[in-house]
């Protein structure tokens, strides 16, 4: 549905974006992830034909965003970073307004924005100035306007940005919901996000791709993945470390102290080390309060491949 | 241009939904009633025209113009709707044109409403009607000159206060290039042929032309190329910068 090839964006002499390409079928909800500044928006923008590229082009269901950027509009709806909108006109101005650049005229744009006033939930500010909203009522007004032609695909940038958990329910769970029939590109910096809503998330760093992948698969990266955290009485700290010395398979070993003595053991690459170490430990007598298998970190394999790529940029 | 009528609708109507366009009108109103009764001094006169009002239009302009449009593009680039605009199937042209034909219906809007200035001097004696409809011909073009340069100047910048003071700044040179007073003074230093070149670059000259009545299509042409130069100054700025 959407393919980008090698996309590049500089801003003076400042490289944005620097050779982003990637491929979304049909469907697939897809994450973008990455530090502020890290180029997410920038990419957004020439998706949506806001900024043109230096470089590079993409196609959205087979229309080129170059040469065909009307036909490449008219398939998408995006959502801006913090949801702009004209502020003195009421909601239902507005989306009739969008309505109506979108092809539909008097009564079927009237329609379509009443469509927009149940998914969105709109009703009780409906004939209100958009500008005395509240924040939450402004992204979902910018939400139904980027639904409102129920284009084929999405491109939300920080779609769940300044709102409060209930509120990031509601966006996730509508997200969630127009999964089938639409692809959706959303950028965010809330790793819970990602799990929450996307198949799959593109890290990117200093305007390149770092990491391409299931957030599942991401978390396997991590050093985390497989690591047993487990709670001892103090007094069995030692007889728990000569045990666990005894198992094959383990890496490093950490006492990270606490009340109850907290050791995290982690596992050589690719071992699975939980079901030895509760299988010796009954052997052995091994009072264990507490036992748990870390899934892996979002936010350190994040952290480590962002970081990783600010320095090698540096050197 | 299939898009031309609702991004129309919206600008024009935009005018209306915040009291900022009832309070300009009001004082266009005024100003000009002020400036034909007490600076022109219609009554002194003792002629039934609008000789008065029109002499003083394009300083009214001057300020009133750029003020009308200073909203139109920094505005837009202010609170980021510039990226919703233009992530729509609008095209540059549509979206150019429909602005700046919204500001000039919000301006003839005004010209129309010193009707009663008309009226007075129909009250008041016989005047050439011919002449004052002339007159307000090329007031509206005179205006959608000046519009149409602070459309650029709005493209400008994000600030309102900025584009207005590049506007008014830009168009008192236009108006200074044409104005008599002004002319005489650089005829003492520069060649006559040179003093003509650049009376015939301003505002003043072809809009009196036009104003005794005559509706030359050179002073047509002259109106309508500096309105496409305007806009065409408008849509490369945005081309380059409305992103930024």
């Amino acid at each position: 549905m959407i393919s980008v090839s090698g996309l590049v964006r500089d801003f003076g002499g400042f490289r944005a974006v620097k050779g982003i390409s990637f491929e979304v079928p049909k469907g697939q909800i897809l994450g973008f992830l990455g530090p502020n500044g890290a180029g997410k928006s920038t990419t957004m923008k020439m998706l949506t034909c806001f900024i043109e590229p230096t470089s590079g082009t993409a196609t959205v269901g087979g229309k080129d965003i170059i040469k065909d950027s009307i036909a490449v509009r008219k398939q998408i709806g995006y959502l801006p970073e913090s949801a702009p909108s004209y502020g003195e006109m009421t909601v239902v101005e507005f989306l009739s307004f969008v309505a109506e650049v979108r092809g539909m005229f008097g009564a079927s744009a009237l329609k379509a924005a009443e469509a927009m006033r149940e998914t969105c939930d709109l009703g009780a500010v409906w004939d209100q100035p958009i500008e005395t909203l509240s924040k939450g009522y402004r992204q979902r007004v910018g939400f139904a306007q980027a639904l409102i032609h129920d284009p084929p695909v999405l491109i939300l940038d920080e779609p769940t940005d300044g709102l409060d958990p209930n509120q990031k329910h509601e966006v996730r769970k509508l997200i969630k919901s127009m999964a089938n029939n639409k692809t959706i590109i959303l950028s965010t910096h809330i790793l819970e996000e990602v799990d929450a809503i996307c198949e799959r998330a593109v890290i990117i760093a200093n305007g390149s791709i770092v990491a391409d992948a299931t957030p599942g698969a991401l978390r396997e990266r991590s050093r985390f993945h497989n690591a047993v955290t487990m709670k001892v009485a103090p007094s069995d700290l030692e007889k728990a470390q000569a045990m666990l010395s005894g198992i094959g398979g383990i890496g490093n070993v950490e006492v990270l102290g606490g009340d109850r003595s907290t050791i995290r053991v982690f596992p050589k690459k690719g071992e699975s080390i939980a079901l030895k170490i509760s299988e010796l430990s009954k052997q052995r007598n091994l009072g264990i309060e507490e036992l748990q298998v870390e899934q892996g970190r979002l936010d350190e394999v994040f952290r480590s491949v962002t970081k990783s790529e600010v320095k090698a940029s540096k050197d | 241009m299939e898009n031309f009528v609702p991004l129309f609708r919206r600008e024009f109507l935009g005018y209306f939904r915040s009291p900022v366009a009832y309070v300009f009108i009001v004082i266009f109103l005024l100003a000009s009633v002020g400036c034909t009764f007490f600076l022109g001094g219609l009554f002194e006169s003792d002629q039934a025209s609008l000789d008065p009002f029109f002499n003083y239009l394009p300083w009214l302009f001057l300020v009133f113009v750029p003020a009308v449009g200073m909203r139109l593009w920094a505005e837009e680039r202010r609170s980021g709707t510039i990226e919703i605009l233009f992530t729509l199937p609008v095209t540059m042209t549509e979206a150019v044109l429909s602005k700046f034909l919204a500001g000039w219906a919000f301006l003839a809007v005004a010209l129309f409403l010193t009707f009663p200035l008309w009226l007075t001097v129909n009250y008041l004696g016989n005047p050439d009607n011919g002449v004052i409809f002339a007159g307000y011909v090329g007031s509206l073009l005179m205006a959608g000159a000046y519009l149409s340069v602070s459309c650029f100047t709005s493209s400008l910048s994000k600030n309102q206060v900025i584009s207005f003071v590049l506007g008014v700044v830009i168009c008192f040179v236009l108006v200074l290039l044409g104005w008599g007073v002004f002319t005489d003074l650089m005829a003492s230093i520069f060649p006559a042929w040179l003093i003509d070149v650049v009376a015939d670059a301003g505002f003043i000259t072809h809009f009196q032309s036009i104003s005794r009545g005559l509706l030359d299509s050179r002073d047509i042409i002259y109106f309508i190329s500096a309105i496409t130069v305007g806009l065409a100054l408008n849509t490369m700025t945005l081309n380059a910068r409305k992103a930024s």
